[in-house]
C-alpha cells in the first residue's frame, strides 16, 4: 500500500531517466565531431546542454510546487521520485555536454556546483530512506514533546529526591538541573550526545559519592541514582531524536543554496558561450 | 333520569380540554368527565417546574385554549382560568368505568354509579395510566420507580434513569441537580425526543451532570447495583434508585370494553381511527396519545377539530396547506386521497395511524421519477429510505451488468441497507416505469422504526433476504433462499465479543451487516489475528463444510449485527444449489490459504490487531503514515491548512496517535461508517457526502457535542483566524507567517466569535482529493479504506 519514492509506479522515473542517459551515451559514441573532440559546442553539446539546462530550471521548480498546496492532480511524491531520478540523470547528460573538457573557467565551475548539488540530493535521498526508521525506533512511542516532559518530570523528581541528601549531593543536582543542555548550535544537534553533558557528570560524582554512605542515606541514594540515570537516558533519547531531526533537514541548507550558486554560474556559463566564444 | 348531553367528553387532557373549549365557544351542550380532582391529571403530574414544549413547531395550534413553550404552573393555571372563563361544563372525581350504546345514545357510567347519556362520545384519556414494566430480574425491588414527581425530593443519590424519551430525559436532567445521574438509552442516539429535550440532555451530559449510556439495556438489578449490557460488554454500577420511564400503552381492557378494537394483539397497539378521529364504533372517537399522538399540541388541535366533525362540518387538518405542498408533484390531487393511497399500496405503512402517516408525510419528499431516471447509484453514501407508492423500479445488483437487475413493484421499499450499515449503498436503482416514490429521511425512519413493532418486524424480514441475495447468493432465486431466511436470527455484538469460539460446535454462519470482525486462531498459548473480515462477507462457513468443530475466534471489532443463518438449513441450501455451493467452496479455500499465509507472518496479524485496537475497524476512510518513509516534514499538515476552505487550521495532527510496527495512525478523521460525531448534532449540520466524507456544514452552532462524541480526538473547536497574508507578502515583507497553520492563534481568545466544529471533509470540494496525502513527498501518507488495508496483500 505504501510506496516509497524509489520504487514509484514501478520504477517510472528511473526508466526514463536510465532512457535518457542510454540515449545521450548511444549518441556521444556515435556522433563524429567537426574538429575531432567532443565539446559543448557541438550539435550534441548544444542539443545536451540545453536539455541540462531546462532539466536544471525544472528541478528547481520543485521547490516552488512542494508548497503549491492543494494544487494539481499529481501526487506530490511523483514529483520527488521524477526530481530523484532526472537529477542524477544530469550526470550523464551533463558530463557528456562538457565533452570532458575541464579547465579553471566558469564553465567548469557550474559543473562541479552541479555535482555539488547532485551529492547533496543523493545524501537526502539516503537520508530520507535510512534515518525515519532510525527516529521511529529511537522514539519508543514518544514524541519530542513528550520526551522534553518526562525529561522535566524528572529532573523535579531528582532535586526533590537530592533534598535531604546534603550540601554536595543537592548542588550537583541542582547543577545538572541548570546546565544541561538540549539541542543548541547545529554542530550540537549533529553531534547527537554531549560528552559534557551536566546530568551525566553529576550523576558520575553522586556514584562516586554513594559508595562513600551506608544506611539510610545509601537507600535515599540508590532512588536518586536511579531517577537520574533515568533522566540520562532519556536526554540521550531525546538528543538522538535531535540528532535524526537534525540529518533529515541539514542537506537541504546545502542543496538549496548550492542550486542557487549553480544557477548564478549557468546564467554566466551560458552568457559567456553565447556572447564572447 | 340520566342526564342528557350531545357531547360527552372523557379525560381532561389537552385533548379533551380543547374539545370541550370549542363545544361550550359553540355552545354544544357537553360535559368534561375529569377521574381526578384536578383538570389534565398527565401534565398535572409531571415533575414541579418543568418546562412544557410545544413542538412540533411548523405545525399551527387551533384551539379555544391557549398553549405556548412554558412551565408547568404556567399552562394548568392559564388552563384552569380559561377552563371557567369559556364555561367549560367539567365535572372532576367522575371516572368512566364503561361506555356502552351506540352513536346517538351512549351511556356512560361512572364510578359512583351513576349514568350520563350522550349522542357522542370523545375519548380522551391518553396512555398514563398504564405505564410499561422494566422486565429484568429484579426489576420487582422497592427502589425500582416508574414515576417522579418532584425531583427535589432526591438528594445525594446514585440514580440510573431508564429510557430515552421525554420523559426519561426530563427526570434525569432535574434530578441531576442534587444527584448522580446516568441515563440508559437502549439505542445508540437519543432520537426519539423532542428537540428542545435533546439539546437539554446533550448540555448536560456534556457538563458531566448526567453520565449517558447509549446502546445499553439493564440486565438485572441489585438492592445496590444495576447492570447494564453495553457495547463494550456488561458494566456493573452502583445505584440507589432506578426510574424507568418506558412509555405506556393504551389500556386495553377498557378501551375494548367500550367496543373499540385494536388492528393488532402487540402492546404497543393503539385503536385504529378514521381521519375524523372516529373509531370502528360510529359516534365514539378517540384523540390524543390514546389515538397514536402523544404530542399536547396535535392533541389540542385534534380536540378543536373532533367537534367541527361531529357537528358534520369538514374541517382540514392543520397541517394540510403543508402536506398540500409536498405533494403537489402529484398533480391536483386531494391529501387525504393520496394518504389513502400510500396507506393501500404500501404495507408497511398499511398499519399507520393516519396522524402518524400524516407526521412521516412531513419529513418526506415524494418523488416522480420517468423510467430510466437514476434514484441512486452504486457506491453512494446517501443514507435515506424509499418506498415504492406506484410503478416499478429495478435494482441493477450486479455493478458489471446493468441488464441483471431485480424489479420491485407497488408497495415494496429499498435503500433499507443505508439505515443500518452506514456503508455505500449496494446497487444502483433506477425508475423502470413512472413511479411515484416517497423518499423518508434516514432518521424520521429509525424513529418509526424504533416505537413501531411491526414495521421493524417487517423491515427485518425483508432486510435479512436481501442481505442474503446480495451479500451471499446473489444467483439464487428468492423461492430457495426462504427457508435459510425463515430461521435466520438477528444477533449484535459489541465491540470485542465473541461470535464463536475456537473449539465451538459449528451451528450456523454469520453474515455481517454492519461492524466487522477479527478471525484469531490460538497458535504458541497466543491469540494471533489471521484475517479482518468487513461487513457484507460471511463467517462460519468453514466448520459447516467440514463438519468439524470451529476453527477458529471470531470477535466483533465495533459493534456488530450479523445475521445468523441456521447450520442445517444452510447445508440443505448447498445441497440444492450447485453454483453456490462452488462459490462458497471457492472462498472456503481461499480462507485457508489466507489462514496459513498469515499463520507464517504473525506481523501481519499483530498489526491487523492493533489497527483494529485503534478503532480502524469502523473507518470507511483512514490516514496512515508509514513512519519508515514519513521525513517528519509536516508538509501533510501545511497543505491541509492551506486549503483555503480550511481556514488555515490543520485539520490533522501529524505526530499525534499511536505507532506499531512503523504504521503510525495520526489524529485525523476517519470517517466512520456510523459516525459518532452525527449521533447528537442538535443543527443537523454532520452530513456524509456522496463519496463518504463525513463534513461539518456551515449550519454549526459550535454547541462541541461532536467534539465530544468523537473517540480519536479529531475534532476541534475553532474560531477561524484572521485574514493570512498571501506567500509572497510573506516572503517579501515579513507579513503574517509562513506556510502552514500558526498555531499560536488556536488559543488566542477573540471577543464576539464563537468557535465552531472543524474537522477533516476529506477535501471534497478540491480537485485531486485529500491534501495530505498529495503533498507527502516520499508516499508515507495514504488514505485507505480499512477494508483493502487489513489484507494479507496489503500487509505482506
Amino acid at each position: 500500500m505504501h510506496e516509497s519514492v524509489v520504487v514509484y509506479n514501478r520504477f517510472r522515473f528511473l526508466k526514463a531517466a536510465t532512457l535518457l542517459g542510454l540515449v545521450a551515451i548511444v549518441l556521444y559514441a556515435w556522433h563524429d565531431p567537426a574538429g575531432g573532440l567532443p565539446n559543448g559546442g557541438t550539435w550534441l553539446g548544444y542539443g545536451l546542454g540545453t536539455i541540462g539546462a531546462l532539466l536544471i530550471l525544472w528541478l528547481m521548480w520543485f521547490g516552488v510546487r512542494k508548497r503549491s498546496y492543494g494544487e494539481g492532480h499529481v501526487k506530490l511524491e511523483a514529483w520527488l521520485s521524477a526530481h530523484i531520478y532526472l537529477g542524477l540523470s544530469l550526470i550523464v547528460v551533463a558530463t557528456l555536454h562538457t565533452g570532458f573538457q575541464f579547465g579553471w573557467n566558469v564553465h567548469t565551475l557550474a559543473y562541479v556546483l552541479m555535482m555539488l548539488v547532485i551529492a547533496s540530493g543523493a545524501f537526502g535521498l539516503y537520508a530520507y530512506l535510512r534515518y525515519p526508521r532510525l527516529m521511529t525506533e529511537n522514539r519508543r512511542g514518544l514524541t519530542l514533546t513528550m520526551m522534553m516532559q518526562q525529561i522535566a518530570d524528572a529532573d523535579r523528581d531528582c532535586r526533590e529526591s537530592s533534598m535531604q541528601l546534603g550540601e554536595e549531593i543537592n548542588r550537583a543536582v541542582l547543577q545538572a538541573s541548570q546546565d544541561t543542555r538540549l539541542g543548541g548550535s547545529m554542530w550540537r544537534q549533529l553531534a547527537g550526545r554531549d560528552p559534557n553533558c551536566a546530568t551525566l557528570a553529576a550523576l558520575r560524582s553522586i556514584e562516586r559519592l554513594a559508595e562513600k554512605t551506608s544506611g539510610a542515606e545509601a537507600s535515599a541514594l540508590r532512588r536518586l541514582v536511579t531517577l537520574m540515570t533515568k533522566k540520562v537516558d532519556l536526554l540521550r533519547q531525546a538528543r538522538r531524536d535531535i540528532q535524526l531531526s537534525a540529518l533529515m533537514q541539514i542537506w537541504l541548507y546545502v542543496h538549496v543554496p548550492l542550486t542557487f550558486a549553480l544557477i548564478a554560474a549557468l546564467v554566466a556559463h551560458v552568457i559567456a558561450v553565447f556572447f564572447y566564444w | 333520569m340520566a342526564e342528557r348531553f350531545t357531547v360527552a367528553i372523557v379525560g381532561s387532557g389537552p385533548g379533551g380540554l380543547s374539545a370541550a373549549g370549542h363545544a361550550a365557544k359553540l355552545n354544544v351542550s357537553h360535559i368534561l368527565l375529569e377521574r381526578t380532582s384536578h383538570a389534565s391529571d398527565t401534565i398535572y403530574k409531571y415533575q414541579k417546574g418543568k418546562l412544557v414544549m410545544a413542538t412540533p413547531d411548523i405545525l399551527p395550534l387551533r384551539s379555544d385554549f391557549d398553549f405556548k413553550l412554558g412551565i408547568r404552573e404556567d399552562i394548568l393555571g392559564t388552563w384552569d382560568r380559561q377552563l371557567k372563563e369559556q364555561g367549560v361544563n367539567i365535572r372532576y372525581n367522575a371516572e368512566v368505568t364503561g361506555i356502552k350504546g351506540a352513536k346517538g345514545n351512549f351511556q356512560l357510567t361512572l364510578a359512583d354509579k351513576s349514568v350520563i347519556e350522550a349522542d357522542h362520545v370523545v375519548l380522551g384519556i391518553g396512555l398514563q395510566g398504564n405505564l410499561n414494566k422494566m422486565t429484568a430480574p429484579g426489576a420487582e425491588l422497592p427502589h425500582v420507580q416508574y414515576q417522579l414527581d418532584d425531583p427535589d425530593e432526591y438528594d445525594g443519590e446514585s440514580i440510573f434513569v431508564i429510557g430515552a424519551g421525554d420523559a426519561a430525559i426530563e427526570n434525569a436532567v432535574a434530578l441531576a441537580k442534587q444527584n448522580k445521574v446516568a441515563i440508559v438509552n437502549r439505542s445508540a442516539e437519543f432520537a426519539r425526543a423532542k428537540q428542545g429535550n435533546l439539546d437539554l440532555i446533550r448540555a448536560a451530559v456534556d457538563k458531566g451532570l448526567v453520565e449517558a449510556y447509549h446502546n445499553a439495556t439493564p440486565v438485572r438489578v441489585t438492592a445496590n447495583s444495576i447492570v447494564l449490557k453495553t457495547a463494550d460488554g456488561e458494566v456493573e454500577a452502583p445505584c440507589n434508585r432506578i426510574i424507568a420511564r418506558l412509555g405506556a400503552t393504551a389500556p386495553r381492557k377498557f378501551v375494548e370494553g367500550c367496543g373499540i378494537q385494536f388492528p393488532s394483539a402487540a402492546p404497543s397497539a393503539l385503536p385504529e381511527v378514521s381521519a375524523t378521529y372516529e373509531s370502528n364504533v360510529p359516534g365514539l372517537y378517540v384523540i390524543g396519545a390514546l389515538g397514536g399522538y402523544p404530542l399536547i399540541k396535535q392533541a389540542m388541535n385534534q380536540g378543536f377539530e373532533v367537534i367541527e366533525f361531529i357537528l358534520g362540518r369538514q374541517i382540514e387538518p392543520a397541517d394540510e396547506p403543508l402536506l398540500k405542498e409536498k405533494f403537489k408533484g402529484l398533480g391536483p390531487v386531494a391529501v387525504n386521497d393520496v394518504l389513502a393511497r400510500i396507506r393501500a399500496n404500501v404495507p408497511i405503512f398499511a398499519e399507520l395511524n393516519p396522524l402518524v402517516l400524516r407526521e412521516l408525510m412531513l419529513d418526506s419528499t415524494v418523488h416522480t421519477p420517468k423510467p430510466g431516471d437514476v434514484i441512486f447509484k452504486h457506491n453512494d453514501y446517501s443514507n435515506t429510505f424509499y418506498t415504492i407508492v406506484d410503478g416499478e423500479v429495478e435494482i441493477q445488483v450486479s455493478p458489471d451488468d446493468p441488464k441483471q437487475v431485480v424489479v420491485l413493484g407497488r408497495g415494496a421499499f429499498f435503500g433499507e441497507m443505508g439505515l443500518i450499515a452506514g456503508r455505500r449503498r449496494t446497487a444502483t436503482v433506477a425508475a423502470r416505469t413512472n413511479a411515484v416514490l416517497i423518499e423518508t429521511a434516514r432518521r424520521t425512519m429509525l424513529k418509526l422504526i424504533a416505537s413501531n413493532a411491526p414495521v421493524k418486524r417487517e423491515m427485518d424480514r425483508v432486510a435479512i433476504i436481501r442481505q442474503i441475495q446480495t451479500y451471499m447468493a446473489p444467483n439464487t432465486p428468492v423461492e430457495s433462499l426462504m427457508e435459510l431466511a425463515e430461521t435466520a436470527t438477528l444477533q449484535r455484538f459489541g465491540k470485542g465479543e465473541v461470535l464463536f469460539n475456537q473449539g465451538d460446535p459449528g451451528d450456523g454462519v454469520h453474515l455481517i451487516r454492519s461492524g466487522s470482525v477479527t478471525v484469531s486462531r490460538r497458535i504458541g498459548g497466543r491469540d494471533m489475528v489471521l484475517n479482518y473480515v468487513a461487513s457484507g462477507n460471511y463467517v462460519g462457513e468453514m466448520a459447516l463444510l467440514t463438519d468439524a468443530p470451529r476453527s477458529a475466534t471470531v470477535r466483533a471489532a465495533v459493534a456488530t449485527e450479523t445475521v445468523k443463518l441456521d447450520g442445517e438449513a444452510f447445508k440443505r441450501l448447498l445441497a440444492h444449489d450447485q453454483r453456490l455451493s462452488r462459490e462458497v467452496e471457492t472462498r472456503f479455500r481461499e480462507r485457508l490459504e489466507n489462514n496459513a499465509r498469515m499463520e507464517a507472518l504473525p506481523e501481519a496479524g499483530s498489526i491487523i490487531e492493533f489497527l483494529v485496537n485503534q478503532g480502524v475497524g469502523e473507518a470507511t476512510d483512514v490516514l496512515l503514515i508509514d513512519e519508515s518513509l514519513c521525513v517528519r516534514c509536516d508538509n501533510c499538515e501545511k497543505a491541509c491548512a492551506e486549503i483555503p476552505s480550511h481556514h488555515g487550521m490543520s485539520r490533522l495532527d501529524r505526530e499525534a496517535g499511536p505507532t506499531f510496527a512503523a504504521i503510525h495512525v495520526p489524529t485525523s478523521c476517519r470517517h466512520c461508517e456510523h459516525p459518532h460525531c452525527m449521533a447528537d448534532c442538535p443543527p443537523d449540520a454532520i452530513h456524509r457526502a456522496p463519496n463518504g466524507e463525513v463534513f461539518i456544514n456551515d449550519s454549526c452552532i459550535g454547541c462541541g457535542n461532536c467534539q465530544r462524541n468523537c473517540p480519536y480526538g479529531v475534532i476541534q473547536m475553532a474560531a477561524p483566524p484572521p485574514h493570512k497574508p498571501g506567500l509572497l507578502s510573506w516572503l517579501l515583507f515579513g507579513l503574517g507567517h509562513g506556510p502552514g497553520e500558526d498555531k499560536s492563534l488556536r488559543h488566542v481568545k477573540k471577543e464576539g466569535v464563537t468557535k465552531h466544529a472543524v474537522k477533516c471533509d476529506m477535501c471534497k470540494d478540491v480537485e485531486g482529493g485529500a491534501a495530505c496525502v498529495r503533498a507527502c513527498p516520499t508516499g508515507a501518507a495514504i488514505r485507505v479504506d480499512p477494508k483493502q488495508f487489513l489484507t494479507l496483500a496489503a500487509l505482506r
